[in-house]
């Protein structure tokens, strides 16, 4: 940053055993980063600010009563944290246990891998005559353009931010209800096309889980050829505006699947308009010498 | 967060009407003329925190909070209608659908004192009389629970008319210490006039706010610290050092504000005092403004209070007109003014951060600490956030000093402490004890036991708390001795369980109340707090725990206390678990 | 040299914004993320504009000038700053010249004048010069709402005298920032596709600069400045243009008068185009050339409105016939008889252009790919890219260079005037989801496209008898259209709005002004006078 002064002033903390120096203000999380520790994060994202609710980065930290959100906590001096203590591993744990318990987690392949690591049981809750609850949502497909499903939401409040103060500013879905009845939603719950929504997508780019996706995705994947090993992924610059917006174009078999955007690049930090976000369907290859204009 | 998307629905003339009154002409878009109107960021962050107030005014408007009207707030207000939504759909008094059944709203408690009192009879009987009962937590009038008159507590919500509760044409009758002249905190009780700021005067009443203005901020911030008084909301703060960390904030806007939020089930304490001595609140409060040098008073109150609402604000105008708030306030040269909030049916809304969060106007979602409420409280700025019984004790300190206080209660629980009986006690109420007082002693004073069975457990602090068996009846109501013997004072709450009463379904219903009340934001509370109820009523069907089952138990208080993000979720396992650890539950191993 | 003086992170921590004639939360809605950051941290923001758009929703202060008088508001700005004491004087002394001139000339435009000519209360002029002067860092941000007019580049000139009255540009956080409306406009400009420009915008009729490019390309190049596209419109009238090969481009839709410059483009000899879509335009062509699409088909360059430039890449193949832009242009010169050329690669291209253009000499393929793109000027690979232009503005020695003038712009307003006839004034702008004439944004289907509507006050329309929703006649002196009309109540009286993406609807490019800038060729959109009729029955 150019009007950062580059003094930068640097904490030292003690991580697994591991001493660790970071510039102030780093997450604990990123420290823990910078020692090579991988920490399972699923509310937290680079060009978002920390909401710290999924409580899946939790770590230990000396004379502090309950755990820490790593993603949320800045590392100070002298801190001794732990990240595989036996209170770190059950949280962990049970909170990957909970949402796979209630919430369909198998579009998030990151978490599934960190439940198999924590040993994360989720049957076990429906071992009895009464069923656990579950979000128990259908699909809401309400336009060509993206799909909502959430019975795959975990609530991480991503969307929220990513629609509203840190980026969007069009607040077009917020948390609704309360408790286990908390969802994701418009205004009385009416459909996005009339909603303040301007289908920027911006929430599918932050979304974990899957539970907002392109229709062309969700298409694909209902006709279960969705490939993801088989798809490119190529960095360019939308063709609209003068702003110069990365985007990275997701392709399977020469076709644009679906449109992201780099989180650490200066310009987006990740987030489009719907031009560069949806933009692109007129470049599809159609069986004439020229496009159809 | 400007440029707003209103649909088509639009408010009728009542609905505008309501709003209108509430809102006084504060609108975030200014048309000074057809070429230039005015708004920006600053206007809309500046008035976001009337939401609630006109929320309130739709609700009570029409009945429910309808797209058109909610339509017209967001528009007045420049919030985003989904946000706005958000916000109505976490209060319990607050409808988004038309009822089917029109007109008034009769809350019913369902919680423990009155769930023992008989309240499903109670909500059958009132049902089939075709009234609109709507099933509620703890409304805060634990001491009406009657098991032999099968009285329970009841709060109706009006519609286009005002809300009421039993105590509204009666005077108080259920204080049972009255004239006790070791009262401290309770003295004014049915004594002075409540609706008098003169009968308050002649009562003693500001005398404390002209000694401490006397004695300067800075050395009322001493007593109080001194004094070792700590924190009557539930957590034991010391208070001494909230209010010197506001103290020493400077350069920006203070706050202080007054939890009048009590919805920790059995407690009804705060409630007692706001109704019957008001003043005495205003008085303390305008003290914790003078000796934290904070501007701006608030007192953030549970929206099922409407008779001790009424009293606080007819309180605050007496206290305006008589030049004893405002710019100068009782020629302090400090400028302090109180302003209320009413809080719209959800217990969260009482932990500190998500009381900011709702007066702001957001979603009562609790936040981070740290940042702590005495550098980024209310608006992110510094705020000493005290409980109404805390502040009461200031009132005793300021005049008689930190060495008259700590002549009352032990060396690490000076003073006094309010407890609130309820449950099968004979004269369920507000007492006042000192620091040291026995939990037996404490029965006694209300009258021992009533009913044929045999003391089972207590319910010490609340939903929140945990339950105790017949072994703590020696146990000396302090800080200190809770601590040691693994339960909690809490909010004050002691309710008494005989062994005529299945403690299971206590159980479920504690654990019904915390589903319904989490916030919802963080996975371990949300889920975590279903669970535990599933496991509950699992119990409840089948007599008994698998040994899955039993582990799930653990497991599930264990998440909640080391990753939730709140209190809430920290304390939502204390009552079950505490309940089984004693073997006070059959078919659970402890 | 033309491009935006700040980077887009700089908004985010000034303290105060001119929005001026730009409605970026729809146009540059990327752009707008780092304004609305900027607010958010605390900065002020006022809004310059006919109509309240839904940028200037977000404004602390919007000022609904009537169509046309930039220049006075600010000059009005300028003169208010001086009588209030708030210029920078020390900078002025230092870095600028002709100020005493500046000041004569503006000194009749005090606030009452000013409120005159453009609708705008005094007080709030007064608000905006003091709140700009006063802050630490403040930034000018414009659109087409600026340059779409006859005298664009005036408007231009006269924010910029703001910000040499203050000191506001060449330092980090302040600056004056234009946004461009297309893709590459800019890097258009960068490499040269300008009537009077080589690449790197060296001059075409400097001889050491036409010198440099003679050696490097081995041939005598013309010494003369060509045309822009408003005067080669022009030279089509009077039969002295022929024949054009057009790249890239719509001609037949998006010029203003579109009618006329249909009939000249018929007209031609010879209209070669090549392009990705069949357009209106290609449709008239004698050759079309079908190309792939740069940003998602071809490798290559782009640079945006804070000078970045960055690399697009290939990502699918172009289908049927389409072939990349630079081997069409590389064989049509072949057939020409140039064999010189070989099949050079975009890299190779670039790495050429590199050698010859001082701005971009430092920025290679690897930098563009390791920094995410680099800022214009990057004299050097160990040239770090410049976030922010006119540094020299505060160097003791201002960098050998003379200081920077102020120029002398007069009011003029629009160059069509009201009339009885035509009574109203319309404007023109973009909307969120769809972009310029549609081509492109044509190939999605938006749950939130309304098509172009003509937005009018409620009073006027309550004059006309029009309902909302209803379809009228709409007519300028240059022809009529048909379309629905949009009760508005956020556009003041006497004004009218409307985009125009839909030509194959409605083709608003009937009605639109073709009087143009005398600098840029740009032709004045924004302000042409029409009469709205209610169809018969
Ligand atoms: C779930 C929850 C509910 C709470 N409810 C209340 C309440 O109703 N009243 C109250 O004074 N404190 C309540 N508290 C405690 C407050 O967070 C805070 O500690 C208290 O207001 C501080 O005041 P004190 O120091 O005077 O006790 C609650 C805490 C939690 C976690
Ligand atoms: S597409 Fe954009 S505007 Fe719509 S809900 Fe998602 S983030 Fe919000
Ligand atoms: S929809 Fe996706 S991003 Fe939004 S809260 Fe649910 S899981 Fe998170
Ligand atoms: S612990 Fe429960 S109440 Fe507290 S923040 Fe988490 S979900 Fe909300
Ligand atoms: S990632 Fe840290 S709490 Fe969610
Ligand atoms: S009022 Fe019923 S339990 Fe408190």
């Amino acid at each position: 940053m150019i009007d950062d002064p580059t003094s930068v002033v640097t904490v030292s903390l003690t991580i697994d055993g591991q001493a660790v120096e970071v510039p102030e203000g780093t997450s604990i999380h990123k420290a823990c980063e910078s020692a090579s520790i991988d920490t399972p994060t699923l509310c937290w994202a680079e060009n978002l600010t920390p909401v710290n609710v999924c409580r899946v980065c939790v770590v230990e930290v000396e004379g502090q009563r309950a755990l820490v959100p790593s993603c949320a906590r800045p590392a100070e001096e002298g801190m001794v944290v732990e990240t595989d203590s036996e209170r770190v591993k059950h949280s962990r744990k049970m909170v990957l246990e909970f949402l796979g318990s209630g919430v369909d987690l198998d579009q998030a392949p990151e978490l599934q891998k960190w439940m198999d690591h924590y040993g994360s049981d989720t049957s076990r809750y429906d071992q009895y005559e009464l069923p656990a609850l579950r979000m128990g949502e259908a699909p809401k497909i309400q336009d060509n353009l993206y799909i909502r499903d959430y019975d795959r939401c975990v609530l991480c409040y991503k969307c929220v931010e990513a629609c509203g103060d840190d980026a969007q500013h069009t607040y077009a879905i917020a948390v609704s209800g309360r408790g286990f009845d908390a969802r994701i939603s418009t205004e009385f719950d009416v459909t996005l096309p009339d909603s303040a929504c301007v289908y920027c997508g911006n929430c599918i780019g932050v979304c974990p889980t899957g539970a907002i996706q392109f229709k062309t995705e969700y298409d694909l994947r209902q006709e279960d050829d969705w490939r993801p090993e088989d798809q490119d992924v190529t960095r360019t610059v939308c063709s609209y505006c003068g702003v110069g917006c990365n985007l990275e174009l997701h392709t399977q078999d020469d076709k644009i699947v679906k449109v992201t955007s780099p989180a650490d690049h200066s310009v987006t930090s990740g987030m489009l308009c719907i031009k560069g976000r949806f933009g692109w369907q007129y470049v599809q290859p159609v069986d004439t010498p020229t496009r159809k204009a | 967060m400007a440029d707003l998307y209103i649909s088509e629905e639009t408010a009728d003339d009542f609905e505008m009407a309501a709003v209108d009154a509430t809102l006084d002409g504060r609108h975030v878009v200014v048309r000074e003329s057809e070429r230039l109107i005015r708004a920006g960021t600053s206007a809309r962050h500046g008035h976001r925190h009337l939401l609630l107030p006109a929320l309130h005014a739709l609700q009570n408007a029409k009945g429910w909070i309808s797209p058109g009207g909610l339509n017209y707030v967001c528009e007045t207000l420049q919030v985003p209608p989904a946000e706005a939504y958000g916000v109505a759909t976490f209060y319990d008094l607050f409808r988004v659908e038309e009822p089917a059944q029109a007109g008034d709203v009769t809350h019913v408690c369902v919680d423990a004192a009155c769930q023992i009192a008989g309240a499903a009879d109670r909500i059958a009987e009132l049902k089939a009389q075709g009234v609109n009962v709507h099933e509620s937590p703890c409304l805060g009038q634990c001491e009406r629970a009657n098991d032999a008159t099968g009285e329970v507590a009841v709060f109706v919500q009006g519609v286009g008319g005002p809300d009421s509760v039993a105590a509204d044409d009666t005077p108080y009758e259920l204080f049972h210490q009255m004239g006790d002249e070791s009262l401290r905190l309770l003295k004014r009780i049915g004594v002075v006039d409540p609706t008098s700021l003169d009968s308050y005067r002649a009562h003693g009443g500001y005398e404390s706010l002209t000694a401490a203005i006397e004695m300067g901020a800075e050395a009322v911030c001493t007593a109080v610290a001194d004094s070792g008084l700590s924190g009557r909301g539930g957590a034991a703060f010391p208070t001494g050092i909230k209010w010197r960390a506001v103290a020493a904030e400077q350069g920006r806007p203070k706050h202080v504000v007054a939890n009048c939020d009590e919805s920790e089930p059995g407690t009804f304490k705060d409630r007692v005092v706001m109704e019957n001595d008001p003043f005495a609140v205003i008085e303390a409060l305008t003290i914790a403004g003078f000796a934290t040098g904070a501007e701006n008073g608030w007192i953030y109150i549970r929206g099922e209070y409407p008779l001790a609402t009424a009293r606080l604000q007819s309180a605050i105008d007496q206290a305006l007109e008589a030049g004893l708030l405002g710019d100068d306030a009782a020629g302090s040269g400090h400028r302090f003014h109180i302003e209320i909030r009413r809080g719209a049916g959800a217990y969260i809304c009482g932990e500190e951060t998500a009381l900011f969060a709702s007066l702001e106007g957001f979603r009562g979602e609790p936040r981070s600490k740290p940042p702590f409420p005495t550098t980024h409280g209310l608006f992110q700025e510094p705020t000493a956030i005290n409980n109404p019984e805390t502040l009461l004790n200031v009132l005793d300190i300021v005049p008689i000093g930190a060495d008259g206080y700590r002549s009352r209660g032990t060396e690490r629980s000076p003073g006094t402490k309010l407890l609130c009986l309820s449950g099968r006690v004979a004269k369920p109420g507000i007492y006042e004890v000192e620091f040291g007082t026995t939990l037996g002693e404490v029965l006694e004073l209300a009258g021992g036991l009533t009913g044929s069975g045999e003391l089972n457990a207590v319910l010490m602090g609340g939903a929140a708390g945990s339950f105790v068996d017949r072994s703590y009846l020696d146990m000396p109501i302090t800080l200190e001795d809770a601590r040691e013997r693994g339960t909690t004072l809490g909010s004050g709450v002691v309710m008494a369980f005989t062994d005529e009463i299945d403690l299971v379904d206590v159980l479920v219903r504690i654990s019904q109340f915390f589903r319904d009340e989490s916030c919802g934001q963080c996975v371990p509370c949300r889920v975590g707090c279903v669970r535990q109820n599933e496991t509950m009523v699992v119990l409840q069907e089948k007599g008994s725990l698998t040994s899955e089952r039993r582990q799930l138990v653990d497991d599930i208080a264990q998440v909640m206390v080391d990753a939730s993000i709140c209190g809430f979720g920290h304390t939502a396992t204390n009552a079950i678990n505490s309940a089984i650890k004693l073997g006070l539950v059959p078919g659970v191993p402890s | 040299m033309g491009g935006g003086t700040s980077s887009y992170l700089e908004v985010e921590k000034t303290d105060v914004v001119l929005l001026w004639g730009s409605n970026a939360r729809e146009a540059h809605p990327i752009y707008f993320h780092h304004v609305l950051k900027g607010l958010d941290n605390g900065a002020r923001m006022f809004a310059v504009d006919p109509r309240r758009t839904s940028s200037a929703k977000f404004a602390d202060a919007w000022l609904g000038l009537n169509v046309g008088t930039d220049v006075a508001m600010a000059n009005a700005i300028g003169r208010e700053i001086i009588a209030a004491d708030l210029h920078n004087k020390d900078f002025i002394a230092h870095s600028a010249q002709g100020f005493e001139d500046y000041k004569a000339h503006v000194e009749p435009y005090t606030l009452e004048y000013t409120e005159a000519i453009t609708g705008v209360p005094a007080e709030a002029i007064r608000e905006v010069a003091h709140a700009y002067a006063s802050a630490d860092k403040a930034q000018i941000l414009w659109t087409l709402g600026i340059t779409e007019h006859h005298n664009g580049v005036d408007n231009v000139k006269s924010l910029c005298n703001l910000a040499l009255l203050t000191g506001h540009v060449g330092r980090w956080g302040s600056g004056l920032v234009p946004l461009r409306g297309q893709n590459n406009v800019q890097g258009g400009g960068d490499m040269g596709a300008l009537p009077n420009k080589f690449p790197g915008f060296q001059d075409i009729t400097n001889p050491d600069h036409r010198a440099k490019f003679e050696t490097a390309y081995g041939m005598e190049l013309n010494p003369n400045n060509g045309k822009h596209l408003t005067l080669m419109l022009e030279a089509m009238e009077h039969g002295e243009i022929k024949a054009a090969y057009c790249i890239g481009e719509n001609p037949a839709d998006s010029e203003a008068a579109a009618g006329h410059s249909r009939a000249l483009l018929e007209g031609l000899d010879i209209l070669v185009v090549q392009d990705i879509f069949m357009t209106a335009t290609a449709q008239l062509a004698d050759v079309v050339l079908p190309s792939s699409v740069g940003w998602a088909e071809c490798d290559g360059t782009v640079t945006s409105s804070e000078r970045r430039v960055q690399r697009v890449r290939a990502a699918v193949t172009p289908p049927g016939e389409c072939r990349h832009d630079h081997e069409i242009i590389g064989e049509l010169a072949k057939r020409m008889g140039v064999d010189s050329w070989g099949d050079p690669t975009p890299q190779e291209l670039w790495d050429e252009l590199r050698s010859l253009s001082p701005l971009h000499a430092g920025m290679s393929y690897e930098r563009l790919e390791a920094e995410g793109g680099l800022q214009w000027p990057c004299p050097s690979e160990d040239h770090p890219g410049s976030p922010f232009l006119h540094g020299w503005l505060w160097e003791d020695d201002l960098g050998g260079r003379a200081p920077s003038p102020f120029s002398i712009t007069e009011h003029e307003g629009p160059k069509e005037q009201l009339t009885e006839q035509f009574p109203l004034r319309l404007t023109t702008g973009r909307s969120l989801d769809s972009y310029n004439t549609g081509v492109q944004s044509g190939g999605f289907e938006s749950p939130i496209r309304s098509g172009d509507e003509l937005d009018m006050n409620p009073g006027d329309a309550a004059v006309l008898g029009i309902a909302d929703g209803e379809r009228v006649l709409v007519s300028s002196p240059r022809g009529s259209v048909e379309m629905g009309v949009r009760v508005q109540p956020d556009i003041p009286a006497g004004l009218t709005f409307t985009t125009f993406h839909f030509p194959d609807l409605v083709d608003i490019n009937r009605l639109t002004n073709d009087e143009w800038d005398r600098d840029s060729g740009t032709a004045e959109f924004k302000a042409a006078a029409i009469r709205v009729e209610k169809l018969l029955a």
